[in-house]
């Protein structure tokens, strides 16, 4: 049985944790056991947010550690390249190229690095990069950048498109199926 | 069926199925989600108590009354309930009464790390530890039987990583037992001739749970390789696991007060190196040692912080993976005021002011970070009003006209109402500035006794806090509208300035509640922008700089107006008069 860890990271607020618990969800109908792990509190309030998903036929630890993660799904390009270290050796980043000024980018203190997809690239690191927020406004909803990641995620996994479609309906509100599916295959047909 | 299940929710779950009737708690992360979930169940009364003192007093109650009662709460919560904890390790319990309470190691959202396992030993109480859902639900019900069949309240330890970690569970029935309340004034009066009664029955009671420990299923070998043993508890086990395998032998304790002494005698006796791996406080190792066995632990381990994989297979000796690097410096993130935060106004006018601002805990922390940076002391829950106290009682006229206390409305309900009772009484001329933002914002939006509504969301009795403050003795009570910068000001600098203690009540509901309606987003007027960047000081997510101007941001903005009473130029305008 095949095992992984999949990280998925962003800024506090644009729902990540719909995401890890839509694969929370497939993971264990495929039969693996599954750890989620999440982050509440105060660093939700607009700061660094990681969720580390982990699967395998049996599970222990609820983290995942520098070099470990198979795949860095990440919101924003900055926090990509933040959780760069966790990436294991040919793993793969799965990126939003949306930009968020985080608080000393915005009062100067620091700056936000130019090229980071090409700098990841260079450091070996395989990165898939789109502009899902683009592709989540033609699906309906800028909220929807969640499913545009995991469609484009479902790339990498040998998982029949059923299972996929199953979990988004077991964990997506009815009146947002749709739009959801919608922005799923978008970000599945995104090259 | 199998499901994947918040480690909180699974105590949650645990507590149904053992029967709980009543659940009293505070909120504070990473501890909310027990009682929130468990408020699902119709069949347990479920409640937000003003403090966890008062929680757990209400359990306690409650399991007198017959029913089997839970209270929860985080690592800190559990020093404000320490008094009525103390006591009822004497007074035992009726029906089985269970704490649940959330420590923080790594202080994801925390103001300390300290290590509840002190408690435990402190208060001679039993206390488990869950390293998983699973085992969530299990120690929950565990802990109601061996609270009943000791007659003590249990703890239940949980942590960061098994609160808010998902792991698989099994969901099974529910059991209600009860029993009868019966007057017992030699048991339940704890005053002096009765207390020392009670305490020698505490004493064969912790020798009771030891031989219990001995052989507790929750205290559980598993045999490896005997060059080394590992004893462990809580999250670490899942590391060491995950680190070892079945490679190495393991002691996994589920139970952590009392330790046994038989079993890690034995154990020890049965390897060659003996490491403790726990996170924070070496009490496992500490409480080997005594036995007078070698032990490892704290020398090759962390006492701060909490640990993963790589930091236990570092410290035994094992390679650690690399990742990949960039030379570029990445800008942290911090967490910030929301966009529209009622908090931003407030503190925009008390830096103004040049005031100094002693704080506590809520989301306004975040007041301490820049461009704010306004509050120079948080400790804890209530303690900017007695700080404040204390402070001008020193200082006299050097501070009295320029520090003020800053508290939310459900820390002010916690406890901050004594600490305004003492400037009442003692009179120090102290200005003290409630925010409220009606609700508990910062543990994701809980009632409390001002919101007048219960955990469920029905109406419920509702505070007023100006008639409390002007019962407590004071003359000067004023509303303010933190939107409006000119009013907060104003009012301010009157209070700061008269003679006698006073309240402001800075009111205006989160930003991030639902029933909250939003103006449309401003917009920066690029030709009048003179980029002189006064919008900057507020600390806006919504707002940056680009190419020399203004810009907002119009999916974060709600178009609170705060920055535009700070431009000269009247540069922001509505998207809505587009």
């Amino acid at each position: 049985m095949k095992s992984g860890n999949i990280m998925i990271v962003g800024v506090g607020g644009q729902g990540s944790l719909l995401a890890s618990k839509l694969l929370g969800h497939l993971l264990l109908s495929q039969g693996y056991d599954v750890k989620v792990s999440e982050v509440h509190g105060m660093s939700q309030r607009g700061g660094s947010v990681v969720t580390y998903v982990r699967y395998g036929e049996k599970v222990y630890s609820p983290v995942i550690d520098k070099g470990e993660a198979d795949f860095i799904v990440s919101f924003e390009l900055l926090e990509a390249a933040r959780w760069l270290p966790f990436l294991k050796k040919d793993g793969q980043i799965v990126t939003n190229t949306q930009q968020i000024d985080p608080m000393p980018v915005i009062t100067g203190a620091a700056v936000y690095p130019e090229n980071l997809v090409e700098k990841m690239q260079k450091s070996g690191a395989k990165v898939d990069a789109l502009d899902c927020l683009q592709l989540a406004e033609k699906a309906g909803s800028a909220k929807a950048v969640n499913l545009v990641l995991l469609g484009r995620l479902s790339h990498y996994f040998d998982l029949p498109e059923q299972a996929w479609m199953t979990s988004i309906e077991a964990i997506v509100p009815a009146k947002f199926q749709e739009m959801n599916k919608k922005a799923f295959d978008l970000g599945k047909a995104a090259s | 069926m199998k499901q994947l299940m918040l480690g909180n929710k699974a105590v949650a779950r645990g507590l149904y199925e053992a029967g709980v009737c009543f659940i009293s708690s505070y909120p504070g992360t990473p501890s909310t989600e027990i009682t929130e979930e468990a408020a699902k169940y119709d069949e347990i009364y479920c409640e937000w108590a003003p403090n966890e003192k008062v929680a757990m007093e209400s359990a306690f109650g409650a399991c007198l009354a017959g029913k089997r009662a839970f209270c929860g709460m985080k690592h800190v919560g559990l020093n404000v309930a320490a008094d009525p904890l103390f006591t009822m390790s004497y007074t035992g319990v009726n029906a089985g009464l269970v704490i649940g309470v959330a420590d923080d190691a790594g202080m994801h959202s925390s103001q300390n790390e300290q290590d509840s396992r002190h408690h435990a030993i402190a208060a001679k109480v039993p206390m488990l530890e869950p390293s998983d859902s699973a085992e969530a639900k299990e120690f929950a019900a565990l802990a109601f039987e061996l609270s009943e069949k000791y007659d003590t309240p249990v703890l239940l330890k949980m942590c960061t990583r098994v609160s808010h970690s998902q792991s698989v569970v099994e969901p099974g029935e529910r059991t209600v037992p009860s029993k009868e309340y019966e007057k017992d004034i030699a048991k339940y009066v704890m005053m002096p001739g009765f207390a020392k009664k009670r305490h020698p029955i505490v004493e064969e009671r912790t020798k009771a749970l030891i031989e219990y420990a001995e052989s507790a299923p929750v205290n559980r070998v598993e045999m490896g390789a005997t060059e080394l043993g590992i004893i462990t508890d809580s999250t670490s086990y899942q590391y060491v696991k995950e680190v070892f395998g079945d490679s190495v032998s393991v002691l996994k304790l589920g139970m952590t007060n009392p330790l046994p002494v038989k079993l890690i005698k034995s154990f020890a006796e049965a390897v060659d190196r003996l490491v403790v791996v726990e996170e924070l406080d070496p009490i496992i190792e500490n409480h080997v040692r005594t036995l007078g066995i070698p032990v490892e632990g704290k020398n090759i381990l962390p006492m701060i912080d909490e640990f993963s994989q790589s930091i236990v297979a570092k410290a035994l000796g094992k390679e650690v993976p690399e990742g990949y690097s960039i030379e570029d410096a990445i800008p942290g993130r911090p967490p910030v005021m929301c966009a529209g935060c009622p908090h931003r106004g407030l503190f925009y006018t008390l830096k103004k002011n040049k005031c100094t601002v002693l704080g506590d805990i809520g989301c306004y922390t975040l007041g301490a970070v820049q461009p704010l940076a306004a509050i120079e002391m948080t400790l804890c829950m209530g303690a900017s009003i007695g700080a404040t106290h204390g402070f001008n009682k020193i200082l006299g006229q050097k501070s009295e006209g320029k520090t003020v206390a800053v508290i939310g409305d459900s820390t002010f309900m916690h406890s901050g109402m004594t600490g305004l009772a003492n400037v009442a009484y003692n009179q120090s001329n102290s200005t003290v500035i409630i925010l409220d933002n009606s609700i508990t914002g910062m543990t994701g939006h809980q009632q409390n006794p001002t919101t007048g509504y219960n955990i469920k969301g029905d109406p419920a009795g509702k505070i007023d806090l100006e008639a409390l403050c002007r019962a407590m003795g004071f003359n000067r009570v004023r509303v303010v509208d933190p939107y409006n910068l000119k009013e907060c000001d104003a009012v301010l600098k009157e209070e700061l300035a008269a003679a006698e203690p006073s309240v402001i009540i800075s009111r205006r509901p989160c930003a991030l509640l639902k029933y909250v309606k939003h103006k449309a987003p401003l917009f920066v007027d690029t030709d009048k922008c003179i980029g002189c960047k006064s919008c900057m000081r507020i600390g806006c997510p919504a707002i940056s700089i680009k190419d020399g101007k203004a810009r907002v941001d119009a999916t974060l903005c709600v178009g609170c107006g705060v920055c535009s009473q700070l431009c000269p130029t009247d540069s922001f305008k509505s998207s809505a008069d587009k």
